[in-house]
């Protein structure tokens, strides 16, 4: 009890002094690819109404940007997953308590070549397609053509999200990986592309990159249920069963520009913005 | 006074000279430092002959022989594309071109060693990556192969300026000797200029190696990325330095993982360190 407390003083004199070093006006967001241009057009939108303020927004996954609000280099985190034990371990050792707060919704859609027959799948069908258990379409009542798995690299939220909800099905004792065999590729634009032009691909990312060129499965959460297109509705009403938050992670209680940033994020014109981008608002 | 001007210069100069020196010491001192980290939780055999690559499991499965094995059959395919053709672009500029075609060559050369490899991975990754996958049938085209033809051109320039070098410090009376017992210029090429520049062409042979096992961003963008032990050069594979660039963003600092990732480094060190030795020695074997 004690220790915790001092833990809590600790972090409390960190925090105040992290703060008392930063320049008042000044807000660097960083971390997840997922979010950038959500937060860029947050930030572009929030200065327009204090020309005053400055906050600087960059990518690097989520990972990235947890770690730097451990080791002090930005204000506000962007995660599209929750922090891990570890980080928060490692972040109080350094003073820093992460402070989570949701702010938008991210359908993930499962998306093929648009000429693939396979137009829908189960929850359970697409773990063992990542897994490796079924290699070719033929399985899935699609052309005899071998699957060819595309995912996005480990610093990627989404890639840990589509593995512990999708390939592991939110069991912390599960030990399914992605099939070695699987492509692991650097954004989720490069597998917008290789899906576009390779009718045995599938992929998967956030809803807003999906495009004419490539098609986005419907998901059904087990195999008596209907199976749900990955449409804003359908994350809002729940109905759509891969969609995940979309996290700001603060180093303590949010205060000054870090505030009123999120009180604008959360506001109707932020959830707005969040609505413009193609993602999902949680107000 | 001037002299004491002198011994300032002097000085300066030592300092500069001993710069490169120091920045390696301390860059090795780190990644030791770092990468050693590692093996206090992890045993050696299990991370060097490791079949799988799990970095962000618990726990982890840390073993890199699927990357060291795709590092290398990348750069064996490679290195089978470029030296045939590097080499013997090397002789026809010694030996063969005309002084403006000479010219030329040489500056197209240069120039290829200039563009930069995220731009030869991004014309690879829409024009080559396709092509591979519709003459070979395959699945995907982000393959070994792929990774291999692209690194080809980032090793020629190398393997050329350093052979072309190597053929023209053969001394003339050789080639003279050769002309007056009768040789055609093919067998004067073939059966005593090669020969006589082979250390300086093995040396640059090894050097454009040495430059295609540490490139990353080309690769990364064209090999496709997993994590399995390659059966064939038309396979996707991951190399050693695509996984440091695409993994060191997430890596939570002072992790297992974050150490393994710098114990790669060391393993790519060491490669790449052996390679320039090999090169060295060749290169004073023949000034000898």
């Amino acid at each position: 009890m004690i220790r915790k407390s001092l833990i809590v003083i600790t972090a409390f004199f960190f925090c105040g002094s992290a703060f008392a070093g930063n320049s008042d006006d000044s807000l660097q967001v960083k971390g997840s690819d997922t979010m950038v241009n959500l937060a860029q057009a947050w930030a572009e939108k929030y200065m327009e109404k204090n020309p005053n303020d400055l906050i600087a927004v960059t990518g690097g996954g989520s990972g990235t940007g947890i770690a730097s609000l451990v080791s002090g280099t930005c204000d506000i985190a962007m995660s599209s997953r929750t922090v891990k034990q570890k980080e928060i371990d490692l972040a109080q050792k350094k003073g820093v308590t992460p402070n989570e707060i949701k702010v938008a919704l991210d359908g993930i859609a499962v998306v093929v070549h648009p000429a693939n027959p396979v137009g829908k799948l189960t929850v359970d069908q697409l773990a063992a397609v990542f897994t490796g258990k079924i290699k070719n379409w033929k399985e899935l009542g699609g052309k005899d053509a071998k699957i060819v798995l595309l995912s996005r690299e480990v610093n990627s939220g989404t890639h840990v999200y589509f593995k512990e909800h999708v390939l592991r099905k939110n069991d912390p004792a599960s030990k399914e990986e992605f099939a070695p065999s699987a492509l692991m590729l650097p954004s989720s634009q490069a597998i917008a592309d290789e899906v576009a032009n390779n009718p045995s691909a599938i992929g998967y990312y956030g809803m807003g990159y999906i495009s004419a060129k490539q098609k986005a499965l419907a998901i059904a959460p087990d195999a008596v249920a209907a199976a749900v297109e990955p449409t804003i509705d359908n994350v809002i009403s729940g109905a759509y069963p891969i969609s995940r938050p979309l996290l700001l992670y603060t180093g303590c209680v949010p205060q000054g520009l870090a505030r009123k940033f999120i009180d604008f994020v959360l506001s109707p014109e932020g959830q707005q913005i969040v609505k413009e981008t193609d993602f999902v608002p949680v107000k | 006074m001037r002299k004491f001007k002198e011994f300032i210069i002097e000085k300066l100069i030592l300092i500069c000279g001993s710069a490169s020196i120091f920045f390696v010491a301390l860059i090795f001192v780190f990644l030791l430092k770092e990468g050693l980290s590692l093996f206090k939780t992890v045993r050696l055999g299990a991370f060097l002959f490791g079949k799988s690559w799990y970095p962000i499991s618990e726990p982890a499965e840390l073993g890199i022989l699927p990357l060291i094995l795709g590092s290398l059959l990348v750069t064996a395919g490679a290195a089978v594309i470029s030296v045939p053709i590097g080499v013997g672009c090397a002789v026809y500029i010694a030996e063969i071109a005309p002084g403006k075609v000479k010219e030329v060559l040489k500056g197209g050369i240069e120039l290829l060693a200039a563009i930069p490899s995220v731009v030869l991975g991004f014309i690879g990754m829409v024009t080559l990556v396709p092509w591979v996958k519709n003459i070979f049938h395959l699945p995907t085209g982000l393959t070994a192969l792929s990774g291999s033809i692209m690194l080809a051109f980032m090793a020629m320039p190398t393997i050329v300026s350093i052979a072309e070098d190597a053929l023209y410090s053969v001394p003339r009376s050789y080639k003279e000797g050769a002309f007056a017992l009768g040789a055609t210029h093919w067998q004067t090429i073939w059966r005593v200029l090669l020969p006589a520049a082979s250390s300086g062409i093995l040396a640059a042979v090894m050097l454009g190696i040495g430059r295609v096992i540490g490139e990353t961003m080309a690769v990364m963008m064209i090999t496709g990325n997993s994590a399995v032990i390659p059966h064939t050069i038309l396979a996707p594979v991951r190399t050693l330095t695509a996984t440091v660039a695409a993994e060191m963003g997430e890596a939570v600092v002072g992790s297992e993982h974050y150490f393994a990732l710098f114990a790669v480094g060391i393993v790519l060190f060491v490669i790449s360190f052996a390679i320039n030795v090999t090169a060295d020695l060749f290169l004073h074997r023949e000034r000898r």
